[in-house]
């Protein structure tokens, strides 16, 4: 006890005498300090580095540079770069989609119904497991997995390349202007991938201030388990709009319209809160634009389709499995006459409609908090049950895989989807709240519930006056 | 002398430089080491090649700046020993106060590795060094990759790297990670540093200011007094000085007392390869 005492007035004389001597110095130390290491770099550069006079092999980076950076190309080569990434998936991931489905749904499913009955299995645990978790887990897969293998190592590519720095660079300004951090632009590329990791890259940044507005708005980057929804979605109500050759084109215009909303929405909600509870001032940083480097293709290729969309993929399937039971029951308790599912729908339809939106929507996102890919299974599903449709699907709370979109468009006409839901259910998969690991993340990260509440509730109430308002605007309009 | 000739090929098969059969890769099962290694650079260098070219892990690389903001652990065995190498963010200094520039500071610090490998980007040496030399404030061993000599080559940059090696008294490594050339140069000078058969003596800053350099010896003086094993006194001295608070927050508190009773465990360790006696 005694010792303990002694040590710590040796500390605490320390800390005074540090104390002392800092205001003998003055505050200049610390640009004294990195004035040396500055001229201690310097010369033992100059004695160890030859660089050659004249440096052509530099002028490549740099002409390219001065097109990606450019005042005038560089946005319309950033839009055009990312509605080519989203083609090349919508295009690419139509086959395999099918052909995965048919495998695991119109082959395996009814294989497996027989396994359970010959094994004496009662009907409701059929039901729960086969019906429920399994064409759960079926549809996440067939949904997922053929874009995210497209997206993934073209987005990868992209990244090795050396292009997300310039992004940065070409977003700066605009963040600035929000009074936001120019390096969010980086963490907001990373929520493209997936908003925790974004909220994660937010580390990045040093002001607190800054980085709270760059956790809260991350949420508006489209992460990958929005992205298969919104390509759907888009597919059947924007690519039916056109001639069939151009139904592609159009799909991805109207993705990257989507996404660069969700880039209007983080610019101006950064805005708004350095303007209000977050006041401040932006800070500056210096951003060091890398050299281009030839992607490693094999390598970027394995990462990405191993770590990437295999973790991905199966933490979808994860929270599918148990949300695909929860569906198959809500849909077979009844109460009344009536199922739970369909209780809430009824109930929840006049609001929804009010939205531009409707009852199945409002359940299927709050079905789906753990996990925002499966909420169009569960759309699907739940139309099918509140319209009782005839002729599609295999009863109640059965999901089901349509052979292809105009399959899934016919359900959701006959459910009385109009343009104005497909419209309103982009915007809506857009703002709405975070999934449940990215809030947790938020959680660790601010260790703040209130931060953390704000994080959450805020885009969902901005999806909701933002729905209604096109709903009000479309039928004034229609 | 047939047989001598034969001793020698024997040995040669067993040194670690001539033979990457003798890294094994631990990946991430690493329950038991003998040292830690840290990885430290500016981002964008390499770093995260260089960890997966050490523990055979799939890192995920990417060619931005704050592409890793946490800490990546991986091991790998080499000469005998086991080695935990931890893959730190990114970073252009230690003196600032984001949170990945702190998680790589406080593991260097507090964490105490038994070396930290600098990686550098050749191109851009001037620029890469202003955080070596910082690094090389805090810990006295520490080796230095010299990553990306391939790009430096095609844009005729040429390092001279003993003369590099000889200003800031660490061993220097000329590599291209990504095609694993340097590795086994590295790995011998982690093991001689880390084994202590290489002694570091490295640069110290010159401060010309002769009134900081009077505080500074004063203050130095007194941590040294009232914690006689820190290996890096004046740099706390420096860091109180200019206010970082924490470490004035590791003084109070005592954290700075914990970090040097680890320090002295692994001193006159084996110094030669096992396999080779």
């Amino acid at each position: 006890m005694k010792n303990e005492t002694r040590q710590t007035n040796g500390t605490d004389a320390i800390l005074s005498t540090a104390n002392t001597l800092r205001w003998e110095i003055g505050d200049n130390i610390h640009d004294t300090l990195v004035e040396s290491i500055y001229t201690d770099a310097q010369r033992i550069a100059a004695r160890t580095v030859t660089v050659p006079e004249s440096r052509p092999a530099f002028s490549f980076d740099r002409q390219l540079d001065r097109l990606i950076t450019s005042r005038w190309f560089g946005f319309p080569l950033m839009f055009l770069m990312l509605a080519v990434v989203f083609w090349l998936t919508v295009e690419g991931a139509n086959v395999p989609s099918a052909m995965i489905a048919s495998l695991l749904v119109d082959t395996v499913h009814p294989w497996l119904r027989g396994a359970f009955s010959v094994l004496g299995s009662p009907w409701w645990f059929t039901g729960l497991m086969v019906d429920g978790v399994w064409l759960a887990m079926a549809w996440v897969i067939s949904v997922m997995l053929p874009p995210m293998a497209i997206f993934f190592p073209l987005f990868t590519l992209l990244e090795d390349f050396g292009y997300l720095p310039r992004v940065a660079f070409n977003m700066d300004s605009l963040f600035r202007r929000a009074g936001a951090h120019g390096k969010q632009s980086l963490s907001m590329t990373m929520g493209f991938g997936c908003n925790a990791a974004g909220v994660v890259a937010t580390r990045i940044i040093d002001s607190p201030r800054e980085r709270l507005i760059a956790i809260i708005t991350n949420n508006f980057s489209l992460c990958n388990g929005r992205w298969p929804t919104q390509i759907l979605i888009a597919s059947i109500f924007f690519g039916a709009l056109v001639p069939a050759h151009l139904a592609g084109l159009a799909t991805a215009g109207a993705v990257v319209a989507v996404a660069m909303l969700g880039i209007f929405f983080t610019l101006a909600v950064s805005w708004g809160l350095s303007n209000t509870v977050l006041k401040g001032e932006a800070s500056a940083f210096s951003l060091e634009l890398p050299p281009y480097r030839p992607p490693q293709l094999w390598q970027t290729l394995y990462t990405s389709l191993i770590d990437r969309t295999a973790i991905v993929l199966w933490r979808a399937i994860v929270f599918a499995a148990p949300a695909g039971a929860v569906i198959w029951l809500v849909s077979n308790i009844h109460i009344g006459e009536l199922s739970l599912a369909e209780h809430f729908i009824n109930n929840a339809d006049p609001f929804g409609i009010l939205l531009g939106l409707n009852g199945v929507i409002l359940l299927a996102y709050i079905i789906a908090i753990p996990a925002n890919e499966i909420v169009i299974p569960t759309v699907l599903m739940l139309t099918v049950l509140s319209a009782k449709l005839t002729g599609v699907g295999d009863g109640a709370g059965v999901m089901f895989e349509l052979d292809d979109a105009s399959g899934v468009a016919d359900v959701l006409r006959a459910g009385g989807w109009t343009m104005l839901t497909g419209l309103n259910l982009m915007l809506f998969s857009l703002l709405h709240n975070p999934c449940s690991t990215t809030i947790y993340t938020i959680y660790k990260e601010t260790k703040s519930v209130k931060w953390t509440a704000v994080a959450t509730v805020l885009p969902v109430l901005m999806g909701l006056v933002v729905c209604f308002l096109v709903a009000q605007v479309y039928r004034l309009l229609a | 002398m047939t047989m001598n000739t034969q001793t020698h090929a024997a040995n040669c098969e067993d040194c670690p430089v001539h033979n990457l059969g003798n890294l094994k890769k631990l990946g991430i099962n690493m329950a038991e080491f003998d040292f830690v290694v840290a990885l430290a650079g500016n981002p964008n260098t390499g770093k995260s090649t260089v960890f997966n070219a050490l523990t055979g892990l799939r890192q995920h690389t990417g060619n931005w700046p704050g592409k890793t903001v946490t800490r990546a652990e991986g091991g790998f065995v080499y000469g005998a020993k086991r080695f935990k190498l931890v893959d730190l963010p990114g970073t252009y200094s230690l003196l600032s106060t984001s949170t990945d520039e702190e998680v790589a500071r406080d593991f260097i610090l507090f964490g105490q590795p038994d070396v930290t490998v600098i990686v550098v980007d050749a191109t851009r040496l001037e620029r890469n060094l202003n955080l070596v030399l910082q690094v090389l404030e805090i810990t006295d061993r520490a080796v230095l990759c010299l990553n990306l000599m391939d790009e430096a080559k095609r844009h005729g940059i040429t390092v001279d790297a003993r003369a590099l090696a000889r200003d800031l008294g660490i061993p220097v490594v000329a590599a291209s990670a990504r095609q694993e050339e340097g590795i086994p140069e590295l790995l011998k000078y982690i093991y001689e540093v880390a084994t202590g058969t290489y002694v570091c003596r490295p640069h110290r800053l010159e401060r010309t200011a002769p009134h900081l350099e009077r505080a500074l010896t004063e203050l130095t003086r007194r941590i040294s007094a009232e914690f006689p094993e820190i290996p890096n006194a004046r740099w706390i001295a420096l860091r109180l000085l200019e206010g970082d608070q924490k470490i004035i927050d590791a003084v109070r508190n005592g954290e700075l007392r914990s970090l040097i009773r680890r320090t002295p465990i692994r001193q006159n360790e084996p110094m030669v390869n096992e396999g080779a006696v």
